[in-house]
């Protein structure tokens, strides 16, 4: 478990500016649109009004179709057929964002599949992290130790929608009646 | 200008002018409030502090931006307890000197600012990428929704990644930023600061923070800095004037070391040694 000899220095909010700095091309494309095993990831992000989040930053880390934890190098330089597991997208003008990627496996036998994220935003002071699990094996959703762990108004929070293309919806609130549910680890 | 069309065109943000006209006192009195509550707290016992509130209304974007709910306990799982791996495929050597990238010298006060990044263990965070940005020596960033009437460089972009080595060290040769003014209250200014980005072993890990100069007087006045209620916490961000790390007749060092949280990971023996 966790040994915490050393105080964590403090996180800061990413601010405004960000754009010209993070986002990179194909940041957001896991693998190239199109290939087999594609699917797009979306959905919007919003605050304590139901307004959408314009300025966000999220980042996703998954497990890859055979649910293998990938350490393959490369994100930054996409060849679009190097699964690296890990993608950053800039939410959009209309607060939606949007990832290409495959549906992970379970990292392990019977367990449900899940994609951590990582938020960031302008008036958001620290990062969140938070998981987004597949809605499809719901045996093992339901043995599942977090999602167990939760009432159901914010266990849903966590479940993404299947979507009839067979790609994936999700959305995030930071604040209010839906407000996602976010996670925090041991030594954090 | 060349600089603007290329560097602007994936910019989007919009910026509210939402509560510009509270007064510093009223903010700094909101700060005070806050901290006084605080300190209070630890005297009769409460841990101290290390990160920011995300609940910080002097920061007026926070206000509908922080979650209402206590962050849910969880043990991590197999993939958080893996970070993406970086490479220099993908960071080349000299995206770590932000003042090469164009075809003259950016103006400014030329540093180089160097540390390390442990985990909570004390373990060395080795062949991990750091992103960092941050304004020009104006107090300008290459952004079209920075207003600021102040210069543009065009001979500064203000980004810069590298791949920390196997001790964990990371170095930037870049320019001192200036502050520059923000619209959350009246007269609002930020203290001179570099945004960086870090991943550990852990993606629990992962974390995005700013690192301020020594003796900025706007620190004070700051509801970004002072949402870190602790003081020694909020020491941690401002990195120390380092002569040793000073290149004679060239530029000025600052030493800026990162902890990160606590890895969950079991490490193998010859992974632990330092």
């Amino acid at each position: 478990m966790s040994e915490q000899k050393l105080t964590a220095t403090p996180g800061q909010t990413i601010g405004p500016f960000y754009g010209y700095a993070l986002p990179f091309e194909k940041d957001n494309q896991l693998l190239a649109p199109g290939l087999p095993g594609s699917i797009r990831l979306q959905g919007t992000v919003t605050d304590g009004a139901g307004d959408t989040i314009p300025d966000a930053l999220l980042e996703i880390w998954q497990a890859d179709a055979e649910g293998n934890v990938p350490q393959q190098t490369g994100s930054l330089v996409r060849d679009g057929y190097t699964f690296t597991g890990w993608g950053r997208t800039a939410v959009d003008n209309t607060g939606n964002y949007t990832f290409t990627t495959v549906n992970p496996g379970p990292t392990e036998a019977g367990s449900a599949p899940f994609i951590s994220f990582v938020i960031f935003a302008r008036g958001l002071l620290n990062k969140l992290h938070t998981r987004m699990y597949l809605p499809d094996d719901e045996e093992a959703l339901a043995r599942d130790a977090l999602l167990s762990s939760l009432p159901e108004d914010r266990r849903r929070t966590l479940i993404a929608t299947r979507e009839a293309d067979g790609g994936l919806r999700w959305d995030i609130s930071l604040q209010g009646e839906n407000e996602t549910a976010f996670l925090t680890y041991p030594g954090a | 200008m060349g600089l603007e069309k290329d560097l602007f065109s994936n910019s989007h943000v919009i910026e509210k002018l939402d509560a510009a006209q509270a007064p510093q006192d009223q903010i700094s009195a909101e700060i005070a409030s806050v901290h006084a509550a605080y300190d209070k707290s630890v005297h009769d016992g409460a841990e101290p502090e290390s990160q920011p509130r995300i609940d910080f209304s002097p920061y007026r974007s926070s206000i509908l931006r922080h979650p209402t709910k206590d962050p849910h306990h969880v043990d991590p799982e197999t993939i958080e307890l893996w970070s993406p791996a970086f490479g220099h495929q993908d960071v080349h050597a000299l995206e770590s000197d932000l003042t090469i990238q164009h075809n003259g010298e950016p103006l400014g006060e030329r540093i180089i600012v160097r540390g390390r990044i442990l985990d909570g263990g004390g373990r060395p965070v080795r062949n991990q990428l750091v992103e960092i940005w941050q304004a020009n020596s104006a107090g300008r960033y290459i952004h079209k929704r920075d207003q600021h009437p102040a210069p543009l460089d065009p001979n500064f972009t203000g980004v810069g990644r590298c791949i920390t080595t196997d001790d964990g060290f990371y170095e930037f040769t870049t320019i001192k930023p200036g502050p520059y003014p923000w619209k959350n209250h009246f007269n609002a200014w930020r203290p001179a600061h570099i945004h960086f980005s870090l991943f550990g072993t852990d993606f629990t890990q992962r974390m995005i923070t700013q690192m301020y100069f020594p003796g900025d007087p706007l620190f004070a006045l700051d509801p970004i800095y002072q949402s870190i209620t602790d003081q020694k916490a909020r020491d941690r961000l401002v990195a120390t004037y380092d002569h040793n790390l000073t290149s004679h007749e060239w530029a000025t060092g600052y030493n800026w070391d990162i902890v990160l949280t606590g890895s969950n990971r079991t490490w193998m023996e010859d992974e632990d040694a330092e």
